[in-house]
C-alpha cells in the first residue's frame, strides 16, 4: 500500500499556512451534526477535546483513570519548549526546527517538525490565557531555562511540575466544555476495541471500569490520544496505568504501527532498588543544568564520594562532549552512563548508578539558589531512596521514559485508516528516534490545540452530516461479542501465574534484548522468548473475579496481553532496522568512539508496520524521508 | 520488617464492609506503601482471594489518584507526602498499620480502597477555569505578571486534587481545594474578569454536592500532601463576600 504523507507543496515556511487555507471548512451550523470521539485526556486529547468543544462538536472523551486531570502528562517535570526568543540567544522557529530534527537524528518528518515549531509560540500565549502559573523573572516577564539537546534557553516551565500545570490548563478548559454539554466526559472508562465499518473508523467499544458493561459508541471520527507504550519493559517511568491497548487495537483494525523500535531511555531516573520495585522515577533533566555527571575513574571504587578527589572522578560527558557537556541529548548521555556501569565504574547497590553531583553549583550559586532550582526534586528523591541529597550526590541510571514510534500518521494526523486520527505520544510523527527536553509536552498541546481543530475539519467536511452510523450496526455488536469474548477467555485461562509475573517476565526480555543496547543475536533471542511467554500467558495466567464489576487484575490482563504482543513488534522492527540512529542502537553500527551510526542510504525512511493476522508476520511499508532544510549529518555534541 | 496490616474491605457500595487482617513478613524498607499492597496482592491472588481494591497511576506523588487513611491520617504519618511515596523506612519493625479509604459524605465508597471523588471535578466545572477560547490569547508576555504573584498563584495551582483534605477535615468540607483553584486563578491579572463569578459558582457547587463547611479546623492544611496553607482560604472567603454583595450568580454561558 502507497503511504501518502499528504505534505503539502511549497517552501517548509509556507507549508502550514498554504495548507490551512487550501483545507475545507464546516459551516458552523453544521458542526453541530458531528460527533467526535477522543479518547485519552493527557495533552493531546484534553486540549483536543476542549477546543473542538469550542467549536460547536459534540465531542464525546474518555479516560482510564477517575478524572481527566489525571492523565500521565501530569509528571512531566521539566518544561515546554517554544521559539520565543525572549532571551534575545539567537534561537528562531527556524533553529527549533533544526534542532528538533536533528535531535530526531533525522528520522522524522521535516514538515511536520517545521509546523510544531511554528505553532510552539502560540501555545504559550494559550496556556497564559489560561491561567498556567509560568516561572516569571523580577521584572514580570516569563523566565526560560535550557535544557538537553539545546543551546539556547527556550524552555518554559512551572517549577518542576510544568506538565502539572499545562494538563490542568487543558483540564479546566475541558471542564468549562463538559458544564457547556459540549464535552461529555467519561471517566473510568477503558477502550477496548476501534470500530471500523466499510474502511472508515466509526466508534469504539468501551469497558465501564465500575460495572464491567461493555458499550458501543458511534461517532464520525475517532481521535486516539493515549500515550506511549513505555510500559511494555514493565520497569519504565510510566504511570501504572498506561497502556497500548487502544493503539494496538486500532493496529489490528488496520492502522499501521511505526517505528515502534523508537523507545527513549531517560539518563537521569533514580536507580533501581529491588524485586519489588513497581516503578521508575525520573529526576528532571533540569538538574543536569547545575548537575555534574561523574564515575570515579577507577573500575570497582567503593569509597564514598567525597573521599574521592577531584583528579580520581571522571566527568565523564563533560570529558566526552566538551561543548554540550552534562547537557548532550538524552540518549547519548543514557549510553554513556551505560558504558561506564559495564566498565565496572557504575556506583551505588548494583553497581547500576552514576553520580548527578550538585556540590560545585551550591559552591558558586549558594544552597538557597539550588534549593529554589530544585529543593523539590531534593525531597522527592529523599523520599524515595532515604539519602539526602544535601550530603551525597544523587545517584542516578537511564530509565525507559519515553516512545517515539506510534500509529503511523499523516500531515493532517490521521493514520492510514480513514477517520482515524492520533495525537501526542500514541502517534509517531515529530521526534524521529529520539525525542528532544520539553518537547513532548509542546508536541502533545500542539496536536490538541492547533492541528486537530483544523485538519479535523477537513476530514469533516467531506463526510456527509447525518450519515454516522447508529451502534445498532452489525459492526459494533461484533466488536463487542469479540472484547466480552477476551475478557471470558482471559478469566477462564485459571493458571497459577499472575499477570504480574508474566508482565515482569516480558520487561526483562525487553530490557536486556531490546534494551539500550541491542545486536542481531540478542534481538533474534528475543524473538523465541516474547511469542513463548505469550503462549504460557493465555495457559497459565491467574486473572481472579469476574468481568462484571470492578477488577483491576482483568484490566491488567487485557493490557499486558496487548504488550505481549506489541512487544514482539518491537524487537522485530528493531532487527529489521539495521543500523543506529537517535535512541535504536545497534551494537553492530557504532563509530569508533561509541556513538550512533546511521545509514541513511538503506535506511531513511519510517517503517509502518501491517497487522496481517496472528502467528504471520507483520508487513512493511515505507515512507521514504527527506531532508530538503535540513542536511543529513552525523550527529555530534562534541 | 514485620508488619501487621488491617484494610478495610467492601465489595461493593452496597456492601457493609469490614476490617482484614494480613501479617506481612521480611518487609523491606524501600518498599512503597503501595509495592507492600503489591505484594499482599500477589500472594492474595495466588491463594484464590480477591485482591485489594485501590486507586493508583503515577506512583511518584503528581497524578493524585492514591491515598487512604493510614492509622488514622490522611496518606499517613509523613508530612507533604502522597500514599504512593510513603515509604516502609517510616515505620518499625512490628508496627500494626490501619488502611482505610478517604471516608467523606461526598466521596462514596466504591471498593475497598476506591472512593468516588467525581465530586472535585464538578466543582471545577462550576468555575474553575479562564474562559479562553483557543486562538484568542494575547503573546505571553503582554501582560506581566509580579513574581511574587505568579509564584503565590503556582503555591496555590500545586494541588493535586487527592481529595485528604476533605477526608481529614471533621465536617468534610471542600474548602482548602477550591480555595487553591480559585486563588490560583484569581492571583493572576488573567483570572480577574471571572473572578466574582468563579467564587459564587463554585462555593454554590461545593455546598450542592454535600461538602460541609470549613470551621477552621485546619486539619486539612496538616495533611496536604502538597503544603498547600489555609490562608488560600481567607482569599475564598473575601472573594466570596464581595461576590456576595456586588453580584448574582450567572449560569455558565457559551462564549
Amino acid at each position: 500500500m502507497e503511504l501518502n504523507s499528504k505534505v503539502p507543496s511549497g517552501p517548509i515556511e509556507k507549508k502550514w499556512e498554504k495548507h490551512r487555507f487550501d483545507m475545507k471548512l464546516v459551516n458552523p451550523s453544521n458542526k453541530r451534526k458531528y460527533k467526535i470521539i477522543v479518547v485519552g485526556t493527557g495533552l493531546a486529547g484534553g486540549a483536543a477535546a476542549a477546543s473542538l468543544g469550542q467549536l460547536g462538536y459534540e465531542v464525546e472523551a474518555f479516560c482510564y483513570q477517575d478524572s481527566a486531570r489525571r492523565a500521565h502528562s501530569i509528571a512531566a517535570q521539566g518544561g515546554i519548549n517554544a521559539a520565543k526568543n525572549y532571551q534575545n540567544d539567537g534561537d528562531s522557529v527556524y533553529r527549533l526546527f533544526y534542532d528538533t530534527v536533528k535531535g530526531g537524528d533525522f528520522r522524522s518528518r521535516e514538515a511536520n517538525v517545521y509546523r510544531l515549531a511554528e505553532v510552539s509560540n502560540a501555545i504559550i500565549d494559550q496556556c497564559v490565557a489560561l491561567g498556567v502559573p509560568f516561572a516569571r523573572e523580577y521584572s514580570g516577564y516569563l523566565a526560560n531555562r535550557s535544557f538537553g539537546g539545546a543551546q539556547v534557553s527556550r524552555t518554559f516551565y512551572a517549577r518542576g511540575q510544568t506538565g502539572q500545570q499545562l494538563l490542568l490548563g487543558a483540564y479546566a478548559a475541558l471542564s468549562r466544555e463538559v458544564a457547556l454539554g459540549s464535552v461529555k466526559m467519561f471517566p473510568r472508562h477503558e477502550m477496548l476495541d476501534l470500530v471500523v465499518i466499510d474502511g472508515h473508523a466509526k466508534g469504539i467499544v468501551v469497558r465501564d471500569m465500575i460495572t464491567g458493561k461493555i458499550s458501543s459508541h458511534a461517532a464520525d471520527t475517532v481521535l486516539l490520544a493515549t500515550g506511549g507504550y513505555g510500559n511494555v519493559f514493565y520497569l519504565s517511568t510510566n504511570a501504572k496505568g498506561c497502556n497500548a491497548t487502544a493503539i494496538w487495537r486500532a493496529h489490528k483494525k488496520g492502522a499501521f504501527f511505526a517505528n515502534p523500535c523508537f523507545t527513549q531511555i531517560h539518563p537521569t531516573c533514580i536507580p533501581v532498588a529491588g524485586e519489588h520495585q513497581s516503578k521508575l522515577t525520573l529526576m528532571s533533566e533540569s538538574l543536569r543544568n547545575d548537575g555534574r555527571v561523574w564515575v570515579p575513574k577507577k573500575a570497582g571504587d567503593t569509597r564514598k564520594p567525597w573521599e574521592i578527589p577531584e583528579d580520581e572522578r571522571d566527568y565523564y560527558l563533560e570529558r566526552i562532549y566538551p561543548s554540550y557537556g552534562n547537557l548532550a541529548p538524552r540518549d547519548v548521555s543514557s549510553r554513556a552512563a551505560k558504558r561506564m556501569c559495564d566498565e565496572g565504574r557504575g556506583v551505588g547497590p548494583g553497581g547500576r548508578g552514576v553520580y548527578l553531583d550538585l556540590f560545585d553549583a551550591m559552591n558558586r550559586l549558594g544552597r538557597d539558589v539550588i534549593a529554589a532550582r530544585y529543593g523539590n526534586l531534593f525531597e522527592m528523591y529523599e523520599r524515595i531512596t532515604g539519602e539526602d541529597p544535601w550530603k551525597w550526590p544523587m545517584r542516578i541510571y537511564p530509565a525507559v521514559h519515553y516512545t517515539m514510534g506510534g500509529l503511523w500518521v499523516d500531515y493532517n494526523l490521521m493514520s492510514n485508516l480513514d477517520g482515524l486520527h492520533v495525537l501526542g505520544e500514541a502517534n509517531f510523527s515529530d521526534h524521529g528516534a529520539n525525542r528532544l527536553g520539553a518537547s513532548a509536552l509542546m508536541q502533545g498541546l500542539a496536536d490538541g490545540y492547533f492541528v486537530i481543530p483544523y485538519t479535523v475539519a477537513d476530514y469533516l467536511a467531506k463526510v456527509k452530516p447525518g450519515t454516522r452510523p447508529s451502534v445498532d450496526h452489525p459492526a459494533f455488536k461484533e466488536a463487542e461479542r469479540e472484547v466480552e469474548a477476551r475478557t471470558k477467555k482471559l478469566l477462564a485461562v485459571g493458571g497459577k501465574k499472575t499477570v504480574d509475573e508474566f508482565h515482569k517476565e516480558l520487561g526483562q526480555v525487553m530490557w536486556e534484548y531490546v534494551g539500550m543496547g541491542r545486536n542481531e543475536a540478542g534481538l533474534k533471542t528475543a524473538l523465541q522468548k516474547i511469542p513463548q511467554i505469550r503462549e504460557r500467558f493465555w495457559k497459565e495466567v491467574l486473572v481472579p473475579g469476574s468481568g462484571s464489576d470492578l477488577n483491576q487484575e482483568l484490566e491488567k490482563a487485557g493490557r499486558v496481553a496487548d504488550f505481549l504482543e506489541l512487544g514482539e513488534l518491537l524487537a522485530y522492527d528493531a532487527l529489521m532496522r539495521d543500523e543506529s540512529c537517535g535512541a535504536h542502537f545497534r551494537e553492530e553500527h557504532q563509530t569508533p568512539d561509541g556513538e550512533a551510526l546511521r545509514d541513511d542510504e538503506h535506511f531513511a525512511y519510517v517503517a509502518a508496520w501491517e497487522y496481517k493476522g496472528e502467528g504471520k508476520a507483520p508487513e512493511l511499508h515505507k515512507e521514504p524521508l527527506t531532508f530538503e532544510n535540513v542536511h543529513l549529518a552525523q550527529r555530534s555534541y562534541k | 520488617m514485620k508488619l501487621t496490616l488491617k484494610i478495610w474491605r467492601q465489595e461493593s457500595p452496597a456492601d457493609k464492609g469490614r476490617f482484614a487482617v494480613y501479617e506481612m513478613n521480611d518487609v523491606a524498607e524501600d518498599v512503597s506503601f503501595l509495592e507492600l499492597l503489591d505484594i499482599l496482592n500477589q500472594r492474595l491472588i495466588k491463594k484464590g482471594e480477591r485482591p485489594v481494591a485501590f486507586d493508583h497511576d503515577c506512583r511518584e506523588g503528581i497524578c493524585g489518584s492514591c491515598g487512604f487513611m493510614i492509622s488514622g491520617i490522611a496518606h499517613g504519618p509523613q508530612k507533604l507526602t502522597t500514599t504512593c511515596q510513603l515509604f516502609m523506612r517510616q515505620f518499625k519493625d512490628g508496627d500494626t498499620i490501619v488502611a482505610e479509604p478517604f471516608r467523606s459524605r461526598a466521596f462514596p465508597v466504591i471498593k475497598d480502597l476506591i472512593v468516588d471523588r467525581s465530586a472535585l471535578d464538578k466543582i471545577v466545572q462550576a468555575g474553575g477555569f479562564i474562559s479562553a477560547r483557543t486562538g484568542s490569547a494575547p503573546d505571553g508576555n503582554a501582560i506581566p505578571i509580579p513574581k511574587k504573584d505568579a509564584d503565590l498563584s503556582m503555591d496555590a495551582a500545586a494541588c493535586i486534587g487527592c481529595g485528604a483534605c476533605v477526608a481529614a477535615c471533621p465536617n468534610g468540607s471542600a474548602m482548602l481545594f477550591t480555595a487553591a483553584k480559585i486563588s490560583h486563578l484569581g492571583l493572576l491579572p488573567q483570572g480577574q474578569p471571572e473572578r466574582k463569578q468563579r467564587a459564587l459558582r463554585m462555593v454554590a457547587k461545593m455546598q450542592e454536592l454535600g461538602f460541609g463547611a470549613c470551621s477552621n479546623h485546619g486539619e486539612c492544611e496538616a495533611v496536604c500532601p502538597k503544603g498547600i496553607s489555609i490562608d488560600f482560604i481567607a482569599r475564598l472567603n473575601r472573594d466570596y463576600m464581595v461576590a456576595s454583595a456586588l453580584e448574582t450568580m450567572e449560569p455558565v454561558k457559551k462564549v
